[in-house]
């Protein structure tokens, strides 16, 4: 599985997404996206690339794309 | 100085003047904003002929009592930017508040909070045990004040069990597992004060009698909201860090003071035993004759700011606690700012605090 399936894949699981609706999905967009879901996310996110993500990250990851930036720059995640 | 820039200072580092400063600027700012977005707001300014030109300093603010905000559905956004309405802890019967908040003070709130919690623990996740059910977070737009508490420490857990089913009964089995997994790793547990002693600590008690036995002796307790029911039982501070440190070796114990209607903003108790306030709030301890400020150790009613509101106007808030400010600058943990001590609710007062309005149940 390529990164970016593992990166979709925690979204589709943590969120109940389809695929097609996580291009420009940001924070508290949709309902299931709430702060609730976003600690489910960022579990599904940890255990898809055996990761733990700093405070600040969970803080800043605001969008679909900010969390791939996030994880390409602070975890050596390649998309 | 807008709020992001404030985030960016240290949450203990600023002394008396700085932190005045800022704060008056950044109160005022919130303030003229709830005034020109919320109706009744500027109703009740314009009643108390209010003039900004008379606020020279934080305690020149006018203040709304805290239960104001059960009377009334006070916002400044529109209903439509609401994406998390909280509510107070209340006692079945109770009214309870409500505050609304829309992206950016709900963001806001999580910041704060992470960068005051930080200054106690480290920044770094932890596996953490939450003394509580899970069904406390289970309706995701309406959030108890519990709930919003869980929600908000759960950014520091890496792992996460909740110790009690929704029977509130203690999973013993689930935990040893835990316990074994993170065995070498520093635990966070957090937990409301009543709980972690009703449902944790006398549980742990029991079990130690029957050879079962839990090492926390690597654990950190975050615990808040409300000691009524412990002091009714005679439970004080020092005996609640005693006994728990008896029963599990646990040796660091803070408790915190806040509240719904200024999450973020807690109150994290040192090691010497003081609350403090960091510099994105204050508190100011006000006689109850006549409202004027207290000295030091003089009890009086707890007023309570904060930076963070802007979708509600809860930035200066009147609450029903009584305490005493134990001094400013000078605590001898090293962190700068006001730190206080919480004597209780005051007489008459409604029960609230998420440890006491459970604890009602136990009468």
């Amino acid at each position: 599985m390529s990164n970016l399936e593992k990166y979709d894949g925690a979204f589709i699981e943590a969120l109940e997404v389809e695929k097609e609706q996580l291009e420009g999905l940001e924070y508290q967009q949709i309902p299931s996206w709430d702060s609730v879901g976003h600690m489910e996310l960022v579990a599904a996110i940890e255990d898809a690339f055996d990761i733990m993500m700093d405070t600040d990250d969970i803080i800043d990851f605001s969008s679909y794309e900010k969390g791939k930036e996030i994880l390409a720059q602070n975890y050596n995640i390649e998309f | 100085m807008n709020f992001e820039e404030i985030l960016q200072i240290s949450p203990y580092s600023l002394e008396k003047e700085e932190k005045e400063k800022i704060l008056t600027d950044r109160l005022m700012e919130l303030t003229e904003h709830h005034r020109k977005n919320c109706l009744e707001y500027a109703r009740i300014l314009e009643s108390i002929s209010y003039h900004k030109g008379n606020v020279k300093k934080c305690s020149d603010f006018p203040f709304l009592p805290v239960r104001l905000f059960k009377e009334l559905s006070l916002k400044s956004v529109l209903p439509e930017e609401v994406v998390k309405t909280m509510t107070s802890s209340g006692t079945s019967g109770q009214a309870v508040s409500k505050i609304y908040l829309d992206r950016t003070t709900s963001s806001n709130q999580q910041k704060t909070m992470v960068k005051i919690v930080s200054d106690f623990t480290g920044s770094s996740r932890m596996p953490m045990i939450i003394v509580d059910c899970p069904s406390v977070v289970k309706n995701r737009t309406m959030f108890s004040a519990r709930g919003a508490g869980i929600l908000g420490f759960s950014i520091f857990g890496s792992r996460k069990i909740y110790a009690l089913d929704d029977d509130m009964k203690l999973d013993v089995k689930g935990l040893m597992e835990f316990l074994e997994k993170y065995k070498d790793q520093r635990i966070l547990l957090f937990g409301f004060t009543f709980m972690v002693w009703q449902h944790f600590y006398k549980e742990l008690f029991r079990l130690r009698k029957e050879g079962i036995a839990f090492d926390l002796s690597n654990g950190v307790l975050i615990h808040g909201g409300g000691w009524k029911k412990l002091i009714s039982e005679a439970v004080s501070q020092e005996e609640f860090h005693t006994r728990l440190k008896e029963v599990c070796g646990l040796n660091y114990i803070h408790d915190y003071y806040g509240m719904v209607e200024q999450t973020g903003c807690i109150s994290m108790q040192c090691e010497y035993g003081h609350l403090h306030a960091s510099i994105f709030s204050d508190i100011i301890i006000r006689k109850p004759e006549d409202f004027s400020e207290c000295g030091i150790g003089e009890r009086g009613i707890i007023q309570v700011l904060s930076t963070i509101p802007e979708s509600y106007p809860g930035h200066s808030l009147l609450t029903e606690d009584e305490g005493a400010l134990l001094g400013e600058d000078d605590c001898p943990c090293g962190r700068k700012g006001k730190y206080f001590k919480v004597m209780g609710r005051l007489k008459n007062a409604e029960i609230r605090g998420c440890s006491d309005t459970y604890a009602e149940k136990f009468k």
